[in-house]
């Protein structure tokens, strides 16, 4: 096992990720909890180790959601294609230090062209796509790169306040090296004029901390006649060497 | 087409630049699309991370790990997905998963009306992992918990309560000021199914009995 004695993670910033209870997003208010949270002070292997994907079988199609979706699976990728505007979408994970962090499980997951997601709970009366899943999954290589093709997700409307509709988003887990790297975010389009008026968008404190969220339409790395491509890079916590012995005083 | 950084600088000391992470957005109810695919009724592919941490193979004790999700009224959580990273047997944790081994430290589970809105793994007790000052910590397994309505994981410990010695001396259970709030954190063991021992945990996000979460 990789020696992890003198390794550690840049804390988080609590003020820049949303708080545990946003009460404009309602769901927060029975689901926050009302202690602080306890901090390890020294981490140890648990918290400074975590899985690596790299040798995850991945599907030819797991990061291709025009093609990795058929209602009958023996059909995926013969079948017709999804309805929607084609977009790649792509950037780099990167550490807080701008070290890329290769060979880490990307995932995601939207709704269609529609709104609609492919769930057994999702009731909005806008139709399934039969050609359209939504669930996509890469491993970075060695640079951090990671890409999706996929289709823009619709916005759809949700139960929140009387009129709620969440801007077009595309919502995504990086696993990072440890498990106090792993981040589950959304990454949202720019330009979109419903992103102002999203409460979950709003759990967020910060205008800088939501920019940070929007992927930014990138001309250069479009297809004429084919896809339009939006970047969205991913930074997980900085890793740091200590030089002294854990639990040492200065 | 913008011109702004897609990144945010946070200021440092020394001049060297640092990044700001990512911030988090909540999961959400669909979140079984993207990572419990059977969940949200969708066809899986080759090769998923599931609940199955460990085959009989595994070197040491087959057991079952199961609970609840409980909001601050009391009521069950039914959209809950969770993640389990754990040591091996010996202590050692296993960080390169191959589904073709009998024993991986991750894996995920979810909350389900149609299984009683219980999560459950199937995995081996876990050995005892040093802490920071290489005194051994109890055996635990870390859990990850995402929904709906939680902008930020939560991540907590479930230990054992046949485990007495352990936990009495184990220093992260020992940095929880209150010998109440300790108890969140130790599942129950019960008779199993077909004889595999089962340990049962409830977490509770807020309110009475509130789990204790940790941040690191
Ligand atoms: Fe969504």
């Amino acid at each position: 096992m990789k020696n992890t004695d003198n390794k550690r993670f840049i804390p988080r910033e609590r003020n820049w990720h949303p708080p545990a209870y946003a009460p404009g997003y309602k769901t927060t208010v029975a689901r926050s909890p009302r202690q602080a949270p306890v901090s390890l002070q020294h981490p140890s292997r648990s918290e400074l180790t975590g899985p690596n994907f790299a040798s995850l079988r991945l599907g030819p199609h797991d990061n291709d959601l025009l093609l990795n979706f058929r209602e009958d699976p023996a059909l995926a990728g013969q079948a017709g294609l999804p309805i929607g505007e084609r977009i790649v979408m792509f950037g780099r994970v990167v550490d807080q230090l701008g070290k890329p962090v290769p060979e880490t499980l990307v995932e995601m997951w939207q709704a269609n062209a529609g709104g609609r997601y492919r769930h057994k709970k999702d009731q909005y009366m806008a139709p399934l796509d039969p050609n359209f899943g939504g669930v996509g999954r890469c491993i970075t290589d060695e640079q951090g790169w990671y890409h999706f093709r996929t289709i823009r997700p619709g916005p759809y409307p949700w139960p929140n306040d009387i009129n709620s509709w969440r801007p077009a988003h595309i919502h995504v887990s990086v696993m990072g090296p440890a498990i106090s790297t792993r981040l589950v975010t959304q990454m949202y389009f720019e330009g979109d004029p419903l992103i102002p008026h999203c409460p979950i968008v709003h759990t967020l404190n910060d205008p800088e901390a939501v920019d940070t969220l929007i992927g930014r339409l990138d001309m250069a790395r479009s297809r004429s006649m084919d896809y339009l491509a939006y970047r969205f890079d991913i930074v997980t916590r900085g890793e740091l060497q200590t030089y002294f012995e854990p639990g040492a005083t200065l | 087409m913008s011109q702004r950084p897609t990144l945010s600088q946070q200021p440092t000391h020394g001049g060297c630049v640092l990044y700001r992470e990512t911030p988090s957005q909540t999961a959400g109810p669909y979140v079984h699309i993207g990572l419990a695919l059977d969940v949200a009724g969708i066809p899986l592919r080759d090769e998923e991370i599931w609940s199955r941490l460990a085959t009989p193979e595994a070197d040491g004790e087959l057991i079952e790990v199961v609970g609840t999700v409980i909001d601050g009224n009391g009521d069950l959580v039914r959209d809950a997905f969770l993640e389990a990273w754990q040591a091996d047997a010996h202590g050692d944790y296993q960080p390169d998963y191959a589904l073709n081994r009998p024993f991986n430290s991750f894996g995920r589970t979810a909350t389900t009306a149609e299984a009683g809105s219980e999560w459950s793994f199937t995995t081996v007790k876990p050995g005892r992992v040093p802490a920071a000052n290489g005194k051994p910590m109890a055996p635990h397994i870390n859990l990850a918990i995402f929904a709906r309505g939680i902008n930020v994981h939560l991540q907590t410990r479930l230990y054992f309560d046949d485990e007495g010695e352990a936990n009495a001396e184990c220093p992260v259970l020992g940095a929880i000021e209150s010998p109440t709030r300790r108890q969140t954190l130790i599942a129950r063991r019960e008779e199993g199914a077909n004889g595999t021992p089962r340990y049962r945990l409830d977490i509770r996000l807020q309110g009475d009995g509130e789990t204790v979460f940790f941040e690191f």
